[in-house]
């Protein structure tokens, strides 16, 4: 490895890269012609090149969004980004026909080795398609539907049609339709009546190429009293240009459903990831949202759930890391649109090594749903004079028979604190990586445990040598 | 080292310390042996705590003149963390929190930072419920986080569990024995005995009653940041008895 690529890569481990070996990679740049071809080379129903198109249009005319880190957003050279792109020919259901340099890939990832203890399925998804695809037996025979998502809209195409964009239909934002009309990859997920999914599901994202854009898009649609737990990694090779990460995660929970949905990004340091995830919980649903964003350049992200009926629940448990050069702005959005329904959303972030951190929060309770309640709990911690946090919570409460309770906290870490620590015999980085791994405690308790020590560890990688 | 020598573990030369600019010790001298309690008593704001402190490293401390020797080395070069790992412990006054941090992760980490062979998994449990046990510690603390509200006597006891479990050569006692009744003074008053046996041990305290129940080879009496008397145990006595002005007179 040159020290050039040492020097960019860093701490971050995930950083190698794999030769770009493509079967089919589309030219740099967007138009409506690419989007067409996206669509004519998946062999798409009409219906879907439509709505592709009828996006693409939309995000043509939309302006960027004013809010947020313009600076950054207006940087992304949509022309200089490569759309799609087939690294192998087929989705695998053994990882021994996956091609040996992508396997590879995800054996230093770790993805074999998790799955055989304790997924109960998993999507492998390098560039634009999934590579690897499994689903247990016993799942498969209760009915449980997990395929990447290019597959589910080929076999069920009607459950696709009846859902796709209902959560977050194109016109949403920006990003949202630009998702729309480049979408490849994803995970289709659907839970049966009464289905209780024990293990989690799990989705890998891997980009490997430069100047990439990710466009996964996902529909989770759990029937009526069916419990699932979905859980996301990525990561991506550190490059000097941009990437794109910009995905789409459409969540339905039927009548007393439960959905858990638990992501830790880490990208390298140079992806845009820009994208929307939203849920909607019908009666007595439970929708909850763990969300770890560690990696990327600049995250733009505010998982919502649109609580629909009554007695419905969502839960949304955040946590973000922004070293240098990072800006997290991430969130929580809860709509209650009902009566009796409850929410709970806990935010931690810590900024570090001029790092950014941003809390964005909309807490929505209409005129009509009486007796809500809701708990928002936002905590940051600051490490050094350079760094930077902001809180930007809105709330809109139409009625006074509803609770709602708010708190926010920004604190720095004590000189007493690493003194004690390092009286114990701690180095100052080991003092700081224990104690932002108890301010995160929260987050990763609530985590498989497979990830909360994974999680545990990038956290320790990141407090390494960070301290002078 | 022979049979019958002194093994020094603390001297402490004509040592000024000041914060933000104000002096705080003016010149003190300390020798400890391997073997030997001593108990340093004063007045608030004296300078007690700030010996403890300074010893072990506490970067809000600036020594502007004198010197400290950990068995028979300086130690000004010497980070925090590095005294520690040689051996020194501080059992803190106030001894901070750590939120989200269990009291068991962080003992075994502690121990494994401080330890030249930290015990393996069977035999550290082992260990850490002998020494809880001792203690009349509940399982039930690991679980928890560190020091994150936990009252002034539980605070005390975790202190002196981690005291016992590190095994230093110097243990500093910064008035260790307040905010804690009688039962408790008393188990960890055998705690410290037990360790005071094979190492240094620095006592510091505003009373008497730690002092039945571990005995001071010396006691020290410090007034504005000088050691003014040095004495035998009967010392705290008089003391307690009749408290500082006696000595400011003679100082």
């Amino acid at each position: 490895m040159s020290d050039e690529t040492q020097e960019l890569i860093g701490d971050y481990r995930y950083g190698f890269h794999d030769p770009e070996n493509s079967t089919i990679r589309f030219d740099k740049g967007l138009s409506e012609q690419v989007v067409r071809d996206i669509s004519e080379l998946k062999d798409e129903p009409e219906w879907m090149t439509e709505i592709r198109v009828k996006a693409f249009r939309h995000f043509a005319d939309r302006v960027m969004p004013e809010w947020g880190n313009c600076d950054l957003l207006n940087m992304i050279d949509f022309e200089n980004i490569t759309y799609f792109l087939r690294s192998s020919d087929k989705t695998e259901k053994s990882w021994d026909e996956v091609p040996d340099d992508i396997k590879n890939t995800f054996d230093r990832l770790g993805i074999p080795e998790a799955e055989q203890k304790w997924l109960g399925g998993v999507t492998a998804q390098y560039e634009s398609e999934a590579v690897y695809h499994s689903i247990r037996e016993d799942l498969e025979e209760q009915g449980v539907i997990f395929l990447d998502m290019d597959s589910g809209l080929k076999q069920y195409p009607e459950l696709v049609k009846k859902y796709f964009g209902t959560v977050i239909p194109h016109s949403d934002n920006k990003f949202s339709a630009l998702n729309t009309a480049v979408w490849s990859g994803g995970s289709f997920l659907y839970i049966p009546k009464g289905v209780s999914v024990e293990m989690p599901v799990q989705a890998y994202f891997r980009i490997n190429a430069k100047n990439m854009g990710q466009f996964e898009r996902t529909l989770i649609i759990a029937d009526e009293g069916s419990t699932v737990h979905y859980v996301e990694g990525c990561t991506a090779p550190s490059y000097s240009t941009d990437s794109l990460h910009s995905a789409v995660v459409e969540l339905i929970a039927m009548e007393g459903a439960k959905i858990r949905y638990s992501t830790v990004q880490n990208w390298s340091s140079n992806v845009y990831n820009l994208v929307t995830k939203r849920a909607v919980a019908h009666k007595n649903a439970t929708v909850e949202w763990v969300d770890g964003n560690i990696g990327s350049k600049l995250t733009m992200k505010y998982p919502s759930v649109l609580l629909k009926g009554e007695g419905a629940h969502a839960e949304v448990i955040s946590v973000a890391y922004a070293g240098k050069g990072q800006h997290q702005d991430t969130g929580a959005k809860v709509h209650h649109l009902a009566s009796n329904t409850t929410s709970n959303i806990l935010s931690k972030s810590i900024s570090k090594d001029g790092g950014r951190s941003s809390y964005r929060g909309l807490l929505q309770v209409t005129p009509k749903s009486t007796g809500c309640r809701s708990k928002v709990v936002c905590d940051a911690l600051i490490l050094d004079e350079d760094s930077r946090s902001d809180t930007y919570p809105t709330m809109e409460i139409g009625n006074s028979t509803s609770d709602l309770e708010h708190e926010a906290s920004v604190s720095k870490v004590s000189s007493g604190q690493l003194f004690y620590l390092m009286s114990r015999g701690f180095t100052e980085d080991e003092a700081m990586g224990l104690i932002v791994n108890g301010f995160f405690e929260p987050f990763t308790r609530e985590l498989p445990m497979e990830y909360a020590v994974e999680l545990n560890k990038l956290l320790e990688l990141e407090m390494e040598g960070s301290i002078g | 080292m022979g049979e019958g020598m002194v093994d020094e573990i603390l001297r402490v030369e004509n040592l000024h310390v000041q914060v933000e600019g104000t002096p705080i010790l003016k010149g003190v001298n300390l020798t400890i042996n391997r073997g030997e309690i001593h108990a340093v008593m004063g007045r608030n704001g004296a300078g007690k705590s700030t010996l403890a402190n300074v010893v072990m490293g506490h970067p809000a401390y600036e020594i502007t003149e004198g010197r400290i020797f950990y068995q028979g080395q300086p130690l000004e070069e010497l980070e925090v963390f590095e005294r520690a790992r040689a051996g020194m412990f501080l059992s803190f006054q106030y001894p901070a929190s750590i939120p989200g941090v269990q009291v068991g992760t962080f003992l075994k980490k502690s121990v494994a930072s401080v330890r030249e062979e930290p015990p393996k998994g069977r035999a550290f449990r082992k260990e850490l419920t002998a020494a809880m046990e001792q203690l009349s510690m509940d399982k039930s603390f690991l679980s928890r986080y560190v020091n994150d509200g936990f009252s002034g006597g539980e605070k005390k006891r975790l202190e002196i569990l981690q005291m016992l479990l590190l095994q230093p050569h110097l243990a500093l006692l910064d008035e260790t024995d307040s905010g804690l009744d009688i039962d408790a003074l008393r188990i960890v008053a055998q705690g410290i005995n037990e360790v005071a046996v094979n190492s240094g041990c620095l006592i510091i305290t505003h009373y008497q009653r730690l002092l039945d129940l571990v005995k001071p080879d010396f006691v020290h009496a410090m007034i504005d940041g000088v050691i003014v008397k040095t004495g035998g145990p009967e010392l705290a006595l008089r003391l307690e008895d009749k408290g500082y002005e006696w000595l400011d007179v003679a100082a």
